[in-house]
């Protein structure tokens, strides 16, 4: 079991309001991300679950059980650190077991429980090695063991993936949701990054200045994002915004299209500007476009490798039944 | 790009820093070579050097005059028991300035500090009146807080520095792992400190080993360490440079041992956080 609802929570430093009033429930089994730009609150409300930061008001309950006021150890969650915090004086071995070391696990359980974790994240191998002697994944994989050896109810992650490199963090990512699969476990995931959001969350939580901008399924966002910020930070690359005249014609103070719902033609297209930027990686171009009329730049994607070169003319057909509309306040209009 | 030093440069250098090495040495030689002159050649007009005649002689008389192995007793029973004792009371102190600090944390660390601003003889009187007060004049326990508590703030101060340099994330962890305040300590931060720890430890020994102005004054007979030793020899009434000198080598050879084994370890504390 690891439900987790916050009710009306609320966060302050000295006089400064993180988190306003803030209610959500992560229900059993979910894969939930925060996501949100830096300074957001993501991670202050991920520390607040945790029990390392004490809540200024408001309640948390952990399976229908106020946990308000319980220390960390006493909630039954695993925190997956972003610097891994690994003990570094201790071998991987002890590394997993301290855990339940702390709980006066008898040693053959724990031992039975710790060549578990080390097969499942294919640590058998480093198993006396100290953290210093291991790579980023690796370290990353210890982190995750020491995690999951406790069994917990939940696991916190917070931005466990941003001090790998590139190529680590696909693979890691694969890892966790096959974990997550594995264990059927409720997960919290922390991340700013909206590919991590997107690929691996069952629900998202779109978070600015400590507030939630919406709560949805990764396609949910992307289809029906609830206003302006939410569109344009879910997607990648970026939504385009049109004000303006063009905007009003469609009935919208603003409209929102996406790059991959804009066509690119040979001629006589309802839009055209001149090529900036080209990006071509192989399967996909991106053009960065301007002298539109419409706004300082239109990102537009092709699918292939499409021939025009920078200064070269474009055609553009936005496909109007994928468009998104905004009222001036950023709200989405139906 | 690395700096490029020329021959003559680095003889330079080199000559400058033994020079300066052997002057702050030279005091210690010179009581070392005194120790084994004649009372007649240690005040020798002009002084020698090294052309004299090596006795034993001070130390047969030093030794058969005093109970050394007390006086080393002593110091060893106060150095050592205030610095653990001040370690105990720091480790403590010193995590909760560097991990959970308040907004008065810098003033109390500095007001720590400006009480080793202080002159000791200023609160001699009533250290000296609450001593007998409370029975603890000429007692190694007595010695034993005082040195500790002297010692203290320099003790947090250190432990402090070398605290903030270890990742909060980590105690939290081992918070999540489940650990109570004391396990964290004792076995997540502590382990992780062992090199600050250490060179702590070391110094403060060596402090409260030399430290005199409160062992002379707070000590006659039973507490007496070796800094009382060394003053013994040093009469008004008669000329034994020698035999002064004897007792002085005595006295520093042990904590000159120490530290030579383990100036590795001691400059390494010192420095430990500066390079990474």
């Amino acid at each position: 079991m690891g439900q987790i609802q916050l009710k009306q929570v609320t966060k302050s430093f000295g006089d400064v309001q993180v988190i306003p009033p803030l209610d959500l429930t992560i229900q059993d089994g979910e894969f939930t991300v925060f996501v949100g730009p830096s300074g957001c609150g993501k991670s202050t409300l991920l520390r607040l679950i945790a029990g390392l930061e004490d809540i200024s008001s408001g309640h948390i309950e952990i399976d229908g059980k106020d946990a308000t006021a319980l220390v960390p150890a006493k909630r039954g969650l695993a925190m997956v650190f972003q610097s891994y915090a690994l003990y570094p004086h201790m071998s991987v071995r002890k590394n997993i077991a301290f855990p339940l070391r702390m709980a006066k696990m008898d040693q053959a359980e724990i031992d039975r429980r710790v060549n578990a974790a080390a097969e499942v994240l294919n640590l058998a191998a480093y198993i006396d090695r100290r953290p210093g002697q291991l790579s980023g994944g690796q370290r990353q994989r210890v982190a995750i063991g020491r995690a999951i050896v406790r069994e917990p109810s939940a696991f916190l992650f917070d931005e466990p993936l941003s001090n790998l490199d590139a190529a680590l963090r696909v693979g890691m990512r694969m890892e966790i949701s096959e974990l997550h699969k594995k264990l059927a476990t409720t997960m919290v995931y922390v991340t700013h990054d909206q590919v991590e959001a997107m690929t691996m969350a069952d629900k998202i939580v779109v978070l600015q200045a400590g507030v939630i901008e919406q709560v949805g399924s990764p396609l949910e966002l992307y289809r029906k994002p609830r206003n302006k910020f939410v569109a344009g930070f879910i997607g990648s690359p970026k939504m385009n915004f049109v004000e303006g005249e063009y905007a009003a014609q469609h009935g919208g103070h603003t409209i929102g299209v996406r790059p991959e719902h804009i066509d690119v033609v040979e001629s006589g297209g309802i839009w055209q500007g001149t090529v900036g930027v080209a990006e071509h990686l192989g399967s996909d171009t991106f053009f960065h476009i301007h002298n539109t009329g419409l706004t300082d730049t239109i990102t537009v994607r092709a699918i292939g490798d499409v021939n025009l070169r920078h200064g070269d003319t474009i055609h553009l057909n936005p496909r109007i039944n994928e468009m998104h509309k905004f009222d001036a306040q950023g709200l989405r209009i139906d | 790009m690395a700096r490029s030093v020329s021959p003559r440069r680095k003889l330079i250098n080199t000559t400058a820093a033994w020079a300066i090495g052997l002057l702050i040495f030279f005091p210690i030689l010179w009581t070392i070579l005194t120790s084994f002159k004649t009372e007649a050649q240690a005040i020798a007009a002009p002084p020698i050097f090294l052309g004299f005649d090596w006795t034993l002689e001070n130390y047969r008389v030093v030794l058969e005059r005093s109970d050394y192995a007390r006086f080393l007793w002593n110091s060893i029973i106060i150095a050592g028991l205030s610095t653990v004792l001040g370690c105990l009371i720091a480790i403590p102190a010193a995590w909760s300035m560097a991990f959970v600090p308040s907004k008065r944390t810098k003033d109390i660390l500095l007001w720590m500090l400006s009480t080793k601003m202080l002159p000791a003889v200023g609160v001699l009187y009533p250290i000296y009146l609450l001593f007998i007060q409370l029975g603890l004049l000429d007692s190694r326990a007595g010695l034993v807080v005082v040195l500790m508590l002297i010692n203290l703030p320099i003790i947090v101060w250190m432990l402090y520095t070398y605290f903030k340099e270890i990742p909060g994330e980590i105690l939290e962890a081992a918070r999540m792992d489940g650990a109570t305040l004391g396990q964290e300590l004792l076995y997540v931060l502590t382990p992780m400190a062992i090199p600050g720890i250490a060179s702590t430890l070391l110094l403060n020994f060596i402090l409260a080993w030399n430290e005199a102005f409160w062992t002379l004054n707070l000590t006659a007979v039973n507490a007496a360490p070796l800094t009382a030793f060394i003053a013994s020899y040093s009469s008004p009434e008669g000329l034994f440079f020698a035999k002064l000198s004897a007792a002085s080598t005595m006295a520093i050879a042990p904590i000159l041992i120490l530290g030579w084994f383990s100036q590795k370890q001691l400059v390494r504390g010192l420095t430990f956080g500066a390079v990474k």
